[in-house]
């Protein structure tokens, strides 16, 4: 599934090398091009995007295509702006030589992305670019990939990343995918599938033929499997499915409904709850040795288990309080504390891929809210409400989060649209992600490996 | 038999009237609770292949989930958040079970519903719930659990449509549904 993308530096150098540095105008010196990602509404940096040169028509196209798919990457963070190509000076840009950054700097872009596709007479397609400071007149990076043709978004989220880590100091999440849950059909009788798609909606693909009801996918962190419930045969039941194989493969035989599932996250567990004489406890599954082993024990209901990102504690979902509250064990089940006290109930807890911050869902006085506390339950910010927002995931940065937002629906079966938001940490820039049905339960991949 | 033709037209203007807000024209898989109930319903007048007059002497056949449905009650509803059972609840239970000792060889399954305005996995143990606390009361009344099944469908299946109290109330659900054996009598 994810072809390999070969990369290497490029000759970094080179450039500053053959510059006899004229000092930046407008920043003083050893003063780094950097968005700090911290702030809350932070005004997007002006970044010119070029279009990627090439030899032919082919190459000329992948370029373009290229090129766009970056500045869309930077774009949809809300942390740049990329200008109108229309407003270049510069149209013909050469890697060889270094860009005229008078005519940048006129248009005040501070950043300047150049590339160049080629392909390669073995078929392979080689993308290279560079990153520069326009002011410091400085490159601040430069690399080259070879993949195969086919394979030109996965380059241009690549280097979307770049840039971002680059510019942020933090990892990129361009170069990730979505699995949800794809749905149509009259509220009372759903059609749901599995699907899943890049971060930004493209190269979707339904993974489930919609007969059995299947909810709350979930990636390993290897990225093959996805862990979800489905009613396969009116029996609803935590599974794993195979990305590259199709295989769908039952979890377990337990006496009991399984679900809400999550991989631990050095993925060789399953935590998940069993439902047995109407109680929900949580069970970890060894993958491997399918040992099951029970952490909670309680007549209350406790579910919808997230491990921390170092594994040694879960967060979950119990009434034990008298109504839906977040609470923290340790991942044998000990030492269980409520870190929530604020007004309403809280629930699907997801633990950042940071480790700092859990975010959850809570409703109160008939509105749901999509929020973030650290695990001690201090900290607490709402990030996004509505009518019913709900599910959040964390992009593998634990800078973005995504969820589902749900509109009210009318007597007649119209309204009820599902769709898929991601927003900032910061509570900034919510966008729909494009769906081609409506669209649930959304869970973020790690970092393609 | 006119009187219990009467009485058949009585509960489907009954039922009716509760899930006006579906399309009767549409056709379910069988699969869902209520969607099932209401299908079954429909059919009973539509019947294409029926003699008119076979369909008056029968009726709903004795032991089949019309016959739960019209003459017992296959559904009792749930406060907000809650599995306890309202004594409404019980009375339509200990008709279940009075109808499920008559027909003692059938089998059942309880399905366990939710609202919308939950989260979807604690609406899946909270439907558990409200089918296990059903079951619960139908063994007390004494039928075996081994005829008793449960299966919980959180927000995932609601009966009426709509967001609005009326709609959520019906939601909160647990539908008894014959899922196997064969009726007595």
């Amino acid at each position: 599934m994810t072809n390999p993308v070969r990369r290497y530096r490029l000759l970094a150098p080179i450039a500053t090398a053959c510059m006899l540095v004229v000092l930046a105008a407008m920043r003083p010196a050893g003063a780094e091009l950097r968005i700090d990602i911290t702030r809350g509404s932070v005004e997007p940096l002006p970044i010119a995007v070029t279009q990627f040169i090439g030899g032919g028509p082919e190459e000329t196209r992948f370029g373009r295509d290229i090129a766009d798919v970056v500045a869309a990457d930077l774009e949809r963070s809300g942390l740049f702006r990329p200008i109108d190509p229309r407003a270049f000076i510069q149209t013909r840009m050469a890697l060889k030589t270094l860009p005229r950054f008078g005519d940048w700097r006129v248009i005040n872009a501070q950043a300047l992305v150049q590339g160049r596709a080629k392909l390669e007479e073995d078929g392979r397609l080689k993308v290279e670019f560079r990153l520069w400071d326009v002011f410091a007149e400085q490159q601040m990076v430069g690399l080259a990939y070879f993949t195969v043709p086919e394979n030109w978004r996965r380059v241009a989220h690549i280097i979307a990343d770049a840039i971002y880590k680059r510019m942020t100091g933090e990892e990129g999440y361009f170069d990730t995918r979505i699995v949800y849950i794809a749905e149509s059909g009259p509220q009372n009788r759903r059609i749901k599938r599995l699907a899943i798609m890049d971060q930004d909606g493209e190269n979707h693909r339904f993974l489930t033929g919609g007969a059995a009801l299947v909810l709350t996918p979930r990636f390993s962190p290897a990225l093959q499997e996805i862990t979800y419930l489905s009613y396969y045969r009116n029996t609803p039941r935590v599974y794993i499915f195979n990305i590259d194989t199709g295989r769908q493969e039952l979890l377990g035989d337990f006496p009991g409904m399984t679900f809400a599932p999550r991989f631990s996250p050095d993925g060789k567990k399953v935590i998940m709850s069993m439902a047995k004489d109407g109680n929900s406890e949580i069970y970890t599954m060894d993958l491997r040795t399918r040992v099951v082993t029970r952490l909670t024990n309680h007549s209350a209901i406790d579910t919808s288990p997230s491990y921390s990102p170092d594994g040694k504690q879960v967060v979950f979902n119990s009434d034990r309080g008298g109504a839906q509250q977040l609470y923290v064990m340790g991942a044998d089940g000990r030492n269980v504390r409520r870190i929530t006290y604020g007004k309403g109930r809280y629930a699907t807890p997801a633990w950042s891929p940071r480790g700092d911050l859990i975010a959850f869902t809570r409703i109160s006085k008939g509105i749901f809210y999509i929020g973030v506390m650290r695990p001690d339950g201090s900290g607490e910010r709402q990030l996004a409400k509505g009518f019913l927002v709900e599910g959040p995931t964390w992009a593998p940065n634990g800078r973005v989060l995504m969820f589902f937002r749900q509109t009210p629906s009318d007597s007649k079966g119209g309204g009820g649209r599902a769709r898929l938001y991601s927003i900032d940490l910061t509570g900034e820039n919510e966008i729909e992600i494009i769906t081609p049905l409506d669209a649930s339960d959304p869970a973020w991949s790690p970092l393609i490996p | 038999m006119r009187f219990n033709i009467m009485g058949l037209i009585a509960a489907i203007a009954a039922v009716a009237l509760v899930t006006a807000c579906e399309s009767a024209t549409e056709k379910t898989s069988g699969a869902s609770g209520a969607g099932a109930a209401k299908a079954k319903l429909i059919r009973i007048p539509h019947k294409p292949a029926e003699p008119a007059m076979k369909a008056k002497m029968a009726g709903p056949k004795s032991g089949s989930q019309a016959d739960l449905v019209i003459n017992v009650g296959d559904r009792v509803f749930f406060d907000f958040d809650k599995f306890n059972l309202t004594s409404d609840a019980r009375s339509t239970l200990e008709k279940q079970a009075a109808w499920l000792k008559k027909h003692s060889g059938l089998t059942i399954t309880i399905e366990g519903h939710a609202d919308e305005r939950g989260t979807r996995e604690y609406n899946l143990a909270l439907g558990e719930r409200r089918a296990n606390s059903t079951k619960d009361y139908l063994i007390a009344l004494g039928i075996s659990p081994g005829r008793l099944k449960t299966l919980s469908y959180g927000k995932e299946r609601p009966v009426a449509l709509g967001s609005n109290e009326e709609a959520w109330a019906q939601n909160r659900r647990a539908i008894t549904t014959v899922t196997g054996g064969t009726p007595s009598g």
